[in-house]
């Protein structure tokens, strides 16, 4: 990766080489532009954690036609299963689609390590053409009579001029930081993820998990899985190992006094858990922060010479039957791109100009996924939706189904007695009733 | 191996070690006006030690760089936080 010479004057500068910003190079670079590409880390990739599904299959599609042939993918999840857990018991939802898009191509979503795939996918992004620069942390924006013109990277001469400058720096962006354009976060609005990748041989994974070949399960728990932190679980399989790993909303952590890694351990040991993991070894242990709230944390997402992409604009969308970001990433990268083609071509990159973004958000769905949901989120990932309720219906489950010579209670006694036994009063059942109607119904 | 200690998950983990610190306490903030010490609890890499005089010791060279410390704090200046140099820190190889 070799760096072009100083002084340059660069179409596109994109800060971050996740799936935002690779996505935005690729499509900038096949456009003609001049673009640059900046990543902090020793490769794409390395500072990179998600759970991982990859959702976005199709979207990738349109760029690179069965990209999934060339690419370090890991398993088509065809399988979904949504548990709900109190500490002894599970009650789960098991989907599973083997036509129709999900166990054929295009394919509905695949498990991927993200080391391996951001780094191909930047790959993909420099054979079109853009430079990528690795190692290079930026740490400001540069600006000339108030618009923003380029970027400062931490080494000598590190000043990189360019006509629009993408932040895809990810949850912590601080360049819509630097440029005025995100606030401080709370601790509520923000979760911390701790995962760990354990291996496993193919051939027990399929059988315990009943898959085909390439087919793959993703796992999401809810409940008492996390105790009483705000959160959930996940556990997805790849190729030749499992993803695991526990979400806790950062708030609620501090509150609690829970150290993540311990709850990690509480979720691999849980009964329902345990056989899925035997016999695996661990191969490495990562943390990584989710901005799960979504539109209530979105920046401004565009000013003079300057555009917002990926986690750097909160584009994660956390709303329980949804765990979705790497996908919504891509899409506000190409829509990125797709504004910066257009102001190269007028010659003109004020906030007016760049505010054609927006439109390019909606036409991908972004914002209107993010509008639709956008209720979702803070109840959603609230505590009794996240852990009261799971919890319920788990114990629920084992009450209905228990047979002890006790008479037998039909569902609304017995859905009366787990509500006085959790402390639940009618007028609040009603109330998140209607919450969560109004978050996913209409 | 599938129970693993704090110690051997971080065992998993490559890192890069930079010469300076990226993140700086002001241990006088951690010591005189918190009694929370959020930091201590959040870190997924158990990076901050608490120290008997009520202050807080950090060891910069295990972290995942993923920003749950200055979000948790409560305390205004006393987490100092940037990225560490280009190519330093955590590297990820599975995640």
């Amino acid at each position: 990766m070799t760096a072009p010479p100083a002084k340059e004057q660069f179409d596109v500068i994109i800060v971050g080489a996740g799936p935002a910003g690779s996505a935005a190079a690729l499509l900038s670079a096949r456009a003609g532009l001049k673009v640059m590409l900046l990543e902090r880390g020793e490769y794409p990739g390395a500072k990179n954690v998600s759970g991982a599904v990859f959702y976005g299959s199709a979207i990738l599609n349109e760029l690179i036609p069965n990209w999934w042939e060339h690419a370090p993918v890991e398993r088509h999840i065809c399988r979904r299963d949504i548990a709900f857990m109190s500490p002894t018991t599970s009650v789960a939802l098991d989907f599973h689609c083997v036509g129709d898009g999900y166990g054929t191509a295009p394919y509905n979503g695949f498990t991927v390590l993200r080391p391996k795939f951001d780094r191909w996918l930047a790959a993909q992004a420099e054979a079109a053409g853009a430079f990528v620069l690795t190692s290079a942390v930026v740490d400001d924006v540069l600006r000339e009579n108030g618009r923003i013109v380029g970027v400062r990277v931490r080494r000598e001469q590190g000043e990189i001029y360019g006509n629009v400058v993408i932040a895809c720096d990810g949850v912590n962006s601080f360049l819509a930081k630097k440029a005025g354009l995100q606030r401080t976060f709370h601790p509520h609005e923000l979760s911390l993820g701790v995962k760990e990748v354990v291996g496993l041989d193919p051939a027990i994974i399929q059988d315990r998990f009943r898959l085909n070949d390439n087919d793959g399960i993703a796992f999401e728990y809810l409940g008492a899985i996390t105790e009483d932190v705000h959160g959930g679980a996940f556990l997805y399989t790849n190729r030749d190992s499992l993803s695991l790993g526990v979400i806790g909303q950062i708030s609620s952590l501090v509150e609690r006094r829970k150290r993540p890694y311990e709850l990690l351990e509480r979720f691999k040991a849980h009964p329902a858990v345990a056989p899925l993991v035997r016999g695996s070894k661990l191969r490495e242990y990562s943390a990584h922060l989710i901005p799960e709230s979504g539109w209530a944390m979105k920046p401004k997402l565009y000013t003079d010479g300057m555009l917002v992409a990926g986690d750097a604009a909160g584009f994660c969308l956390a709303a329980g039957l949804y765990l979705e970001g790497m996908n919504y990433a891509m899409q506000s990268g190409l829509a990125a791109a797709e504004t910066a083609i257009a102001a190269c071509a007028r010659g003109n990159f004020s906030a007016r100009t760049l505010a054609a973004y927006q439109k390019h958000l909606k036409q991908r769905h972004v914002s209107t996924d993010f509008r639709a949901y956008r209720h979702a989120p803070s109840f959603v990932n609230g505590p009794r939706l996240q852990n009261l309720y799971p919890e319920m219906v788990a114990c629920g489950m084992e009450q209905l189904f228990r047979v002890d010579g006790a008479p037998k209670r039909k569902i609304l006694p017995l859905a009366y007695r787990m509500a006085r036994q959790f402390e639940m009063k009618p007028g609040q059942l009603f109330r998140d009733a209607y919450q969560v109607a109004r978050a996913y119904l209409w | 191996m599938v129970m693993t200690t704090h110690e051997e998950k971080m065992r998993t983990v490559r890192f890069r070690v930079a010469a300076t610190p990226h993140i700086v306490l002001n241990s006088e903030i951690c010591r005189n006006q918190c009694s929370v010490h959020a930091c201590v609890y959040v870190c997924p890499a158990n990076l901050f030690v608490p120290l008997d005089d009520g202050g807080i010791l950090f060891n910069y060279e295990q972290c995942f760089e993923c920003g749950t410390c200055y979000i948790a704090c409560n305390q205004e200046g006393a987490i100092d936080w940037s990225y560490p140099d280009g190519g330093y820190g955590v590297t990820f190889r599975e995640s």
